[in-house]
């Protein structure tokens, strides 16, 4: 099979807009969350979210003139918007944005979401329940599907190469890196970008998470303390949006144009719970075959890791189980490997959260600094013998990182991402 | 009539990002305006919010320049 690294990276991101302001925020500690802006929250259990920093897109800040044309954003929901600016700093990143008619062909995006346009959705229904069907926007649908961050960004670029974006729920960003780089392994393309974008900080989408109990309710009046992942006051996940997208590559074509190469997609690996809608089954075991297959395919042990970005959403039920699977997964080498979960500090980006977290992992490799896990004061029952970096970054050297990402309806997937070392 | 002139020239740039200058009463949306087949249907829509006015799908189709559009609303509105 052939080889697949990683050339470009592009992110909207709770802390800022761009992967190194983002990073930079991240590693010194900041959180992302306050109270919720975006629509009046006021009578919801949960009224606090991770939301894009708005502005002039100075300071971090993310303008949406800079990535699309006003009359263009009003045809798209907030995640199309999200996933565009994430494609094209991604495809600027790695010098993508015009390869040429030869290169487009063999040139392909993978950029899902778990939910897609919901806000458009509900304001829709509204609109056609009041004023009737002559009101819809013809931009509706295509402005709410979720393949349409792929179909955007290949028309944007004029990529022709397959377009395709999975929608697994909180493991979509980490599906679409994993198919996207087999794609490329399987010679179905040269260059894929792929990642996940979400925007649902809305009333149905805080309210449909809230009737589910699976977000955060003790911490409205701190919204930074609430996403505390393995620590004995966590209560619930808080709800973030943005994007990811990572520029994929076959080895020898990254290295034939000298382009910057960051790390090796190694490792991938998936699985099924087979158990409930949203709830991970007790035993840990999805997560623990997914993180086996993921090592298996990256011909490494366990042991030859030294971070993993956990799913870690900061729910009473998950973090346990997952820490379980982690710690069987490890065995003996449990005390060397370093294990964060950056959602304490960004939130849970749902479908972007697997591909912005395997942009942290892909960070941390390049800058050897792991980011911490904000809020973790007093570690939760069953959550012992790993190091979780409490509130602090660590230094570390970082040649081989792992992260998760599980979703509702017991799909898990595992990444591992490799220094490349110029073999 | 040059009020709804103005206001249907106003609601052409606003919604297809196009200079004013452009928008002259010979333009057709789709060939001159840049406006594809959802354009247009996102214009007429717009003009029935402004102008208060129900327009036909069949009336919708033959209204392909700025003058169709401003002819259409004079004589209905």
């Amino acid at each position: 099979m052939r080889r697949v690294v990683v050339t470009g990276l592009g992110m909207v991101s709770p802390l800022a807009n761009g992967v190194n302001d983002t990073w930079s925020r991240l590693i010194e500690g900041q959180s992302g969350a306050g109270q919720i802006t975006l629509f009046d929250a006021s009578e919801y259990p949960c009224k606090i979210a991770c939301e894009v920093p708005l502005g002039d897109g100075s300071n971090g800040s993310f303008n949406p003139d800079d990535w699309m044309a006003p009359k263009d954003q009003r045809r798209v929901d907030n995640f199309i918007l999200f996933g565009m600016a994430a494609g094209i700093q991604a495809a600027r990143d790695a010098g993508w944005e015009d390869p040429g008619e030869e290169e487009c062909l063999r040139t392909g995006v993978m950029i899902g979401a778990g939910i897609g346009g919901l806000k458009w959705i509900a304001d829709s229904a509204v609109l056609l329940h009041e004023r009737g069907h002559r009101r819809i926007s013809p931009h509706f649908i295509a402005g709410s599907i979720i393949n349409l961050v792929s179909g955007n960004v290949s028309i944007k670029y004029g990529y022709k190469g397959p377009n395709h974006a999975p929608v697994t729920a909180c493991s979509t960003g980490a599906h679409a890196i994993g198919d996207a780089a087999r794609l490329i392994a399987l010679d179905d393309a040269d260059v894929m970008l792929a990642g996940g974008a979400e925007a649902s900080i809305c009333g149905i989408g805080m309210a449909g998470f809230s009737q589910a109990k699976a977000l955060s309710t003790r911490y409205n009046d701190t919204p930074e303390a609430a996403s505390r992942p393995w620590d004995k006051g966590h209560d619930g996940f808080v709800m973030g949006e943005g994007a990811g997208v990572v520029v994929l590559e076959e080895l020898e074509h990254a290295k034939k144009r000298g382009a910057k190469i960051y790390a090796e997609v190694t490792g991938y690996g998936m699985s099924g719970d087979g158990y409930h809608v949203t709830a991970p089954a007790p035993d840990g075991n999805g997560g623990f075959r997914s993180m086996q297959a993921a090592l298996k395919r990256a011909g490494i042990d366990a042991s030859d890791l030294d971070y993993i970005n956990a799913h870690g959403t900061s729910t009473p039920v998950g973090d346990p189980i997952e820490f379980g699977a982690v710690k069987r997964l490890l065995g003996s080498a449990a005390d060397k490997v370093a294990m964060s979960s950056t959602k304490s500090s960004i939130g849970h980006l749902l479908g972007a959260a697997g591909a912005v977290e395997a942009i942290f992992c892909i960070k941390s490799i390049e800058t050897g600094v792991i980011p911490p896990t904000l809020n973790l004061h007093e570690r939760a029952e069953g959550c012992e013998g790993i190091d979780l970096v409490p509130l602090v970054a660590q230094e570390r050297k970082v040649q081989a990182a792992l992260s998760n990402s599980f979703g509702f309806g017991g799909t898990n997937a595992s990444l591992v991402v490799r220094e490349y070392n110029g073999d | 009539m040059s009020d709804i002139a103005d206001k249907v020239k106003k609601i052409v740039v606003e919604h297809l990002g196009v200079d004013e200058d452009k928008v002259t009463e010979n333009a057709s949306f789709i060939d001159d305006l840049g406006a594809d087949s959802l354009d247009t249907v996102e214009l007429v829509m717009a003009f029935e919010e402004e102008f208060g006015i129900e327009i036909p799908d069949d009336a919708a189709e033959k209204i392909q320049t700025v003058k169709d559009a401003i002819d259409f609303i004079s004589a209905n509105s």
